[in-house]
């Protein structure tokens, strides 16, 4: 365990290079997305990172007609929308992503429940460009 | 620490709100010095302002919309109040109606006997995207902000959720901004005191006068789903789903029990407060609740010693008509899963078992974030006085609630209103 990096930002740098982590508690095994510390369940501060297979289902979405401002950057308005959701991981933990390759001409036949996978999208955020999570659906096995 | 009283009893002995609206000729002082004045104005008896103690503010960020900080000694001075104690307070949404929680604790405490408590938010000097750009500083701005969600967007979420889970009719939704549009229709102090019926009427008459084509909606609820009238925003959230961006403050003047006659001879009492707190919504066991407000809902009932069926009537977070259906389940009044069928057959609203927001709520009475939570003491306060004109609930009221959510439900504030009869 040498040099474990749990800061909130050290999730980034994982997507750079195409890895969802989080950790798990080395105390009661409870796993945290993003990853921390102090696991929130029984407060033991020893932990381990671990890596997400990236397979989950949608848990809830919305499809956004009015953008935040670097959403707008990217190009998305109301005759553009996108759609967002919340991911429940096969491994538990919930995480908040932009959700592509979605037809989102009719939201009300979305599904919740849908299966996805991990994928990452380059946006520009401030000066840099950078890659940020997304899911899409997952081919069915 | 729940099921707890308070060290002593505090009482509400007087209070005030600015219109609430748009006011590009107001700062945030001049709001407050409008919301001061009025309560200043519905003080009974004796009152000098050297009897203030202390000034608990709820602001959200001033430092954004306004580039000012340290907001409260600059409203203490404003308002003749120097040198008391002047503190801000910062939880989002729930900034005003945490002070307050925060002001009843000093009163309780013993330290304060006086304690003036406000809330206040300039919103509207920004441009629209700035102001969406502010508000989202209060998700998470690393998880949650980045993944594309806006404010409207996190909410909309936790509806289709709780649209799946429950199996509901969306046109529950709709059903909510209609029953606060007619509140607020009711209430001077609203920014929209316009029923969604004026709204159309207004709509129609444009496009008579502009020589367009005038819209054929049958009902209100034709208008709500009219793509072109009532955009969508986040789906399924269209544009009357959404509290408005305002401008505008609010007061209350807090003292300790044995005190209260010498200001009124018609206090009201806080019987029972509560507050929570939680992380962003994708880490939370429910997306279809926000847990943060049934706890502090819970913390509340118990020390009040009462349950939901006592409540006559309350004030609620209906930031987005979602929060309104959620919040109705977690402050007891209906079951989990059944808020959206009582929203639909008319249960909350004045006429109903459990009429929520007769102010109009955040939706139609607007929404200046700081000012909301002690705005609805407001509300609280004019209905126990029988003083809120035609939107007046019948009969006699013996206790009140209030619940202001801050984010998504990071924050959850509950108080508990009694009057003694």
């Amino acid at each position: 365990m040498s040099e474990l990096k749990l800061e909130a930002k050290s999730f980034f740098d994982y997507i750079e290079n195409g890895v969802l982590v989080g950790s798990r508690c080395l105390n009661c095994g409870h796993i945290s997305l993003p990853q921390r510390y102090i696991c929130p369940k029984c407060k033991s501060d020893q932990a381990e990172l671990i890596e997400f297979s990236g397979k989950g289902k949608l848990a809830a979405f919305t499809v956004i007609y009015v953008p935040a401002t670097e959403m707008l950057a990217a190009g998305y308005d109301a005759k553009h929308p996108y759609m967002v959701g919340i991911v429940a991981l096969d491994e538990g933990p919930r995480i908040s992503a932009q959700i592509v390759g979605m037809d989102l001409s009719d939201p009300q036949k979305i599904m919740i429940g849908t299966p996805l996978k991990m994928t990452s999208l380059d946006r520009v955020m401030g000066e840099a460009q950078k890659k940020v999570l997304a899911f899409e659906p997952a081919e069915m096995e | 620490m729940t099921g707890t009283k308070l060290a002593r009893n505090v009482a509400v002995v007087g209070v005030g709100m600015s219109k609430f609206g748009v006011f590009p000729e107001k700062t945030s002082r001049d709001l407050f010095v409008e919301a001061y004045r009025e309560l200043i104005g519905s003080i009974e008896n004796d009152f000098a302002p050297e009897d203030i103690q202390a000034f608990f503010m709820g602001n959200f960020t001033s430092d954004q919309f306004e580039k000012q900080g340290h907001l409260a000694p600059i409203v203490a001075s404003w308002i003749g109040l120097s040198p008391i104690a002047s503190v801000r307070i910062e939880d989002a949404c729930a900034s005003g109606g945490v002070a307050l929680h925060q002001a009843i604790l000093a009163v309780a405490s013993g330290q304060y006997d006086v304690v003036l408590v406000g809330g206040v938010e300039k919103m509207t000097d920004l441009p629209t995207a700035e102001v969406t750009n502010a508000l989202a500083s209060a998700a998470d701005t690393l998880f949650e902000i980045p993944a594309g969600f806006t404010f409207p967007g996190l909410y909309a979420t936790m509806a289709t959720a709780y649209l799946d889970r429950y199996n509901a009719d969306p046109d529950a939704l709709a059903r909510v901004a209609i029953k606060n549009h007619a509140n607020g229709a009711l209430n001077d102090k609203a920014q929209f005191n316009q029923t969604i019926q004026d709204v159309m009427a207004g709509k129609k008459a444009k496009a008579i006068k502009k020589g367009t084509l005038v819209p054929t909606w049958e009902n209100e609820m034709e208008f709500m789903q009219d793509p072109k009238a009532n955009p969508m925003i986040a789906w399924p959230l269209r544009l009357f789903d959404c509290s408005p961006i305002s401008d505008g403050a609010a007061a209350l003047l807090l003292v300790s029990e044995d005190l209260a006659p010498k200001f009124t001879q018609h206090p009201i009492f806080v019987a029972g407060v509560g507050q929570a707190s939680d992380g962003a919504l994708a880490e939370r066991n429910s997306l279809t609740e926000i847990s943060s407000a049934s706890k502090a809902a819970q913390q509340a009932y118990e020390m009040a010693g009462i349950s939901p069926e006592h409540i006559d009537f309350a004030e609620v977070h209906d930031c987005f008509t979602i929060a309104e259906i959620m919040a109705s389940e977690d402050i007891g009044f209906f079951p989990r899963g059944e808020g959206w069928k009582a929203a639909l057959e008319g249960k909350t609203a004045r006429t109903g078992m459990h009429p929520i927001n007769t102010s109009g709520g955040l939706k139609s009475k607007g929404h200046p974030v700081g000012a909301s939570g002690i705005a609805q003491v407001v509300e609280i306060w004019k209905q126990f006085h029988g003083l809120a004109g035609e939107r007046q609930l019948p009969g006699e009221l013996k206790y009140a609630l209030t619940h202001n959510v801050g984010g998504t439900g990071q924050t959850a504030v509950v108080h508990i209103f009694e009057q003694r009869n």
